[in-house]
């Protein structure tokens, strides 16, 4: 009989090691259909009119000209008169047209009347934002900070701080909808498909039996897409209203303008420390703005809990997008606050970081092991300690070299998770989780997870996934689709087998506990002679297909995990131009399912890691309300030539493996804002205060810090 | 097409180059020659010097087989080998006939302003934005999308060698990433990995999957180089 925990390292046939994709080359030959992609027949095209003020009440909604526009077939007004628009790029009114040009025309032929009232865009600290503008947050305090801070032979104080950037998802929000009768099929590119089912089903009073929503493949979310938001819901009503399917998409101006916001987080800090670098004290008081909402308390101290400390946190409510979860919500921002003020600590002292961090480690918390481990092994990867230099030792020439490292951490565990597998009497395997991938994996890693439990390969499971009338499946968030997903999968494939097992023992004169599958064939564990091929196992379970279902369980899966990430830049003193030379990774995550998918989240993440420090920022402009970069050529995102080069090293074996599933789409996005801020700081020998790092904010650091200077 | 080739089709309209990815090795898509030429041919016909457009004015009677729009006319593509007819007004992107009236769906619409490079495919065997091209200005084109690269179930090298390398994630941006690799070995058959590194900018992820890219164009390079010898 099969056991549902993890094999041990020496009997694993498929976990560990390195699969190519399942839906790879669906992928890269253009043949995966998106929800961008659904063509429906006989289809309209749906646009929305969205607010050009960032604060303005709905005096009038004159929607009569645009109906009667060439080809347009419905019309939905999705915002209240008399109300108020927050941010510039709310939706107020949605139509559909035979064709996408129809309905843009007639999007412009929409009369909507405003009230312009007063607005605040700018990315400010409260103290300049008004009182109308500002929230309390959290204040703590732990220990002595103010006595630790007085006993503290060196402290330090700064402003440290990471801006607003957007989701910026290559495939927009939106989706199709599709009447048949009384049900509704909605393609949507969503993180959510079981959940936005029921949420379309109470927006639209619908059964929610009578609701599928189909999601096979999804351009990109990063936690921007949990909802069917407001346009979901409209989509579908216009789609009744035509009697046609309708695609809505949004265009890219209004995806960055309200479809995904990270919440910026600034902080002044004063920190303190003894001569021999141990860490006494931290004082913080910080804010941010996640749009017209809180973005929520901040984790300061990042990791590194100071022994003595104080936090305030205040949020500033600005009319602007309002803030969704971006991938380790809050975790990168608070990440640069601590671990700069942290390396600036440490060069005060004077000593060298990677010291320093070691030293204090045991303020890390339970994962103090896996950090130093992955301290070592970075360093080890990077030449640290042949490399490092002391902050502010400039050499000849105006391009200076540096390196940083940061920590990190995350939770990881897995959201609750159903799964229906089936063996047919032909020998065939389906699996069915009403989950979806979002280019992390999540089909091929189900396939590893069934053919390590049947001994098959992982092309021999059928993997059905993306669809709500699958078995329910939690969002993916928070890095809990892994363990959710590959606990659901391997008990109901475990189930599955032991009935086989149980159906096949006679004809091999054994009991079906003595059985085991293993590389195709189902055999006995003691003596492996006495066996038969899976097909003429499956052959002797009559018509009738074995059907077994499983749920995430807590017993597979685990939860918190750490990195350590160094960064080496070099920085050109002239221009202010920054370029990241290279950064190198250690990552735990438990056990590791597939270990070349697993190598591509840290790679991707180190990626978005260079664009988010380097080169992205959603800017306002305060005198109008408006976003000045809605679009790509603005809104910058790293090339192929920006990025530098990076080495990933997984953390597996002993002491990791036995934990369980761990997520990992998050935790390797947080260091690398922080490391490659402290390599610009240990090159020039300032501090940038804030990200992303441009040429102008660099100039102005080495402006504001003669002395850094090379004299 | 060879290099020489300024690309202009029979008609003489103005070439699509100027929606080529960038390319800082060879900067032949957007070729001031090119544009000089095409403006030379504008001159002509009096749409840039005053003069001219004067002369233009007064010899008025204006060939209506030369005008179209605004509303919808008939247009042939000839898509992957195969000729597609279709009626689109005449402001529809390459992009948007592909995808809204053709529902060939491979190419991606991203950023819609030829930052990104979602929606590349080949005219003539050069890469370019589809969605800066104008679809009645791709006519007499021999268009490639990705459909056209192999049949379906089939890969071809470079997009083999983007399964093999993990040069995807969610894979909205991997089509137009395919394609640019594919027309970026076509005038670079054997690139260093610098070559790679600065031939391939004229395209962006969210992702990021540029590791996998990287190594999956190289990879490509030698097994299409292999495929030949």
């Amino acid at each position: 009989m099969a056991d549902y925990k993890w094999p041990a390292a020496d009997k694993r046939y498929l976990i560990g090691k390195s699969f190519t994709r399942l839906d790879g080359p669906a992928k890269s030959s253009g043949r995966a259909k998106y929800a961008y992609d659904a063509n429906r027949p006989a289809m309209c095209h749906g646009k929305m009119v969205f607010s050009p003020h960032a604060h303005a009440k709905i005096k009038s909604i004159d929607t009569a000209a645009a109906e009667k526009m060439p080809g347009v077939r419905a019309v939905v007004v999705m915002f209240d008169v008399g109300k108020e628009v927050l941010w510039q790029g709310q939706e107020i009114v949605a139509l559909a047209a035979d064709t996408e040009e129809q309905a843009r025309d007639a999007a412009r032929a929409v009369k909507i009347e405003y009230e312009v009232l007063p607005h605040l865009v700018g990315d400010v600290a409260p103290e300049k934002a008004g009182s109308d503008h500002i929230q309390a947050g959290s204040e703590a305090k732990e220990g002595d900070p103010d006595g630790a801070m007085k006993s503290a032979e060196v402290t330090v104080e700064g402003t440290y701080g990471a801006a607003v950037i957007t989701h910026c998802c290559m495939e927009s929000h939106g989706q199709a909808a599709e009447w048949n009768g009384e049900k509704l099929t909605v393609w949507a590119s969503s993180q959510n498909v079981t959940g936005i089912a029921g949420e379309l089903s109470k927006a639209l009073n619908v059964p929610a039996s009578n609701v599928e929503t189909i999601t096979q493949y999804m351009g990109g979310g990063f936690g921007s897409k949990f909802g069917a938001d407001t346009w979901g819901p409209a989509c579908a009503k216009l789609s009744q209203k035509a009697g046609r399917p309708v695609k809505m998409m949004l265009e890219r101006d209004q995806e960055l303008m309200e479809a995904g916001a990270r919440p910026s987080i600034y902080a002044k800090v004063k920190a303190g420390a003894k001569k021999d670098g141990t860490l006494v004290a931290w004082d913080s008081e910080s804010w941010g703005t996640a749009g017209p909402q809180s973005g929520g308390n901040p984790p300061i101290p990042y990791v590194m809990r100071a022994p003595n400390r104080r936090t305030k946190h205040t949020a500033v409510l600005t009319n602007t997008g309002p803030g969704r979860a971006w991938r380790a919500p809050n975790h990168p921002q608070c990440c640069v606050i601590t671990m700069g003020a942290l390396d600036d600590l440490a060069a005060a002292i004077p000593m060298d970081p990677l010291d320093f961090f070691l030293k204090n480690l045991e303020f890390s918390g339970q994962q103090a092991k896996s950090y130093r481990e992955e301290l070592l092994k970075t360093a080890e990867m990077i030449d640290w300690k042949k490399k490092w230099h002391p902050r502010g030792q400039l050499q000849p020439g105006p391009v200076q070299r540096g390196l940083g490292l940061s920590i990190h951490t995350w939770g990881g565990g897995g959201h609750q998770s159903n799964c229906n597998c089936t063996i047919h009497p032909d020998g065939s395997v389906e699996i069915a989780i009403g989950t979806q991938d979002l280019g992390t994996g999540t089909r091929t890693i189900m396939a590893i997870v069934a053919g390590e439990t049947f001994g098959l390969p992982i092309s021999a499971i059928q993997v059905n996934i993306g669809d709500s009338k699958y078995p329910a499946s939690g969002a993916s968030g928070g890095s809990t689709t892994v363990g959710g997903v590959s606990a659901a999968t391997r008990r109901a494939t475990v189930n599955a087998l032991n009935e086989l097992l149980a159906r096949v023992a006679p004809a091999l004169n054994a009991k079906p506990e003595e059985l085991e599958a293993w590389d195709g064939r189902i055999r006995v564990a003691a003596d492996p002679s006495r066996s038969m091929s899976w097909q003429q196992a499956c052959a002797k379970m009559g018509a009738t297909p074995i059907a077994a279902s499983g749920q995430r369980t807590l017993d597979l899966i685990s939860s918190g995990v750490g990195g350590a990430q160094m960064a080496e830049v070099t920085v050109d003193m002239e221009t202010g131009v920054v370029r990241v030379e290279q950064i190198v990774a250690a990552q735990d995550c438990g056990l590791i399912l597939n270990m070349k998918t697993a190598e591509s989240q840290v790679y991707g993440a180190l990626i978005m890691g260079v664009t988010y420090a380097l080169y992205e920022e959603k800017l306002m402009d305060e005198q109008t309300g408006r976003c000045l970069n809605p679009d790509m050529e603005f809104y910058k995102l790293a090339g192929l030539a920006d990025i530098g080069r990076f080495k990933v090293h997984m953390m597996t074996g002993p002491g990791y493996d036995e934990r369980g599933v761990i997520g990992l789409g998050e935790p390797p996005v947080v260091s690398p804002g922080a490391a490659i801020s402290n390599a610009v700081a240990n090159a020039i020998g300032v501090r940038v205060p804030t990200i992303p790092i441009t040429p102008a904010k660099v100039l102005a650091a080495l402006e504001s810090a003669p002395a850094a200077r090379r004299a | 097409m060879s290099d020489e080739h300024d690309g202009r089709p029979p008609d003489g309209s103005l070439p699509p180059e100027s929606t080529l990815p960038g390319d800082a090795n060879e900067p032949e898509g957007f070729s001031r020659r090119a544009f000089l030429k095409g403006a030379g041919l504008a001159v002509s016909t009096g749409v840039i010097s005053t003069e001219g457009l004067l002369e233009t004015a007064q010899a008025a009677p204006a060939a209506p087989g030369n005008v179209a729009g605004p509303g919808p006319g008939p247009i042939t593509l000839n898509i992957n080998g195969k000729k597609h007819s279709l009626q689109v007004e005449p402001r529809v992107t390459l992009l948007d006939a592909l995808r809204d009236y053709l529902d060939i769906t491979g190419s991606k619409k991203v950023c819609d302003r030829a930052t990104c490079g979602a929606c590349t495919v080949m005219l003539d065997g050069k890469a370019v934005y589809s969605c800066t091209v104008l679809a009645i200005d791709a006519q007499n084109y021999e268009i490639t999308t990705i459909e056209g690269l192999a049949a379906e179930g089939e890969l071809s090298p470079v997009s083999a060698a983007f399964v093999e390398h993990d040069a995807q994630q969610c894979g909205f941006c991997t089509p137009g990433f395919v394609m640019a690799v594919t027309a970026f070995l076509k005038r670079h058959p054997h690139p260093s990995y610098e070559d790679v590194t600065n031939g391939l900018g004229g395209n962006l992820c969210r992702c990021g999957t540029y590791m996998g890219v990287r190594e999956a164009a190289l990879e490509a390079a030698k097994r299409i180089s292999a495929g030949r010898a």
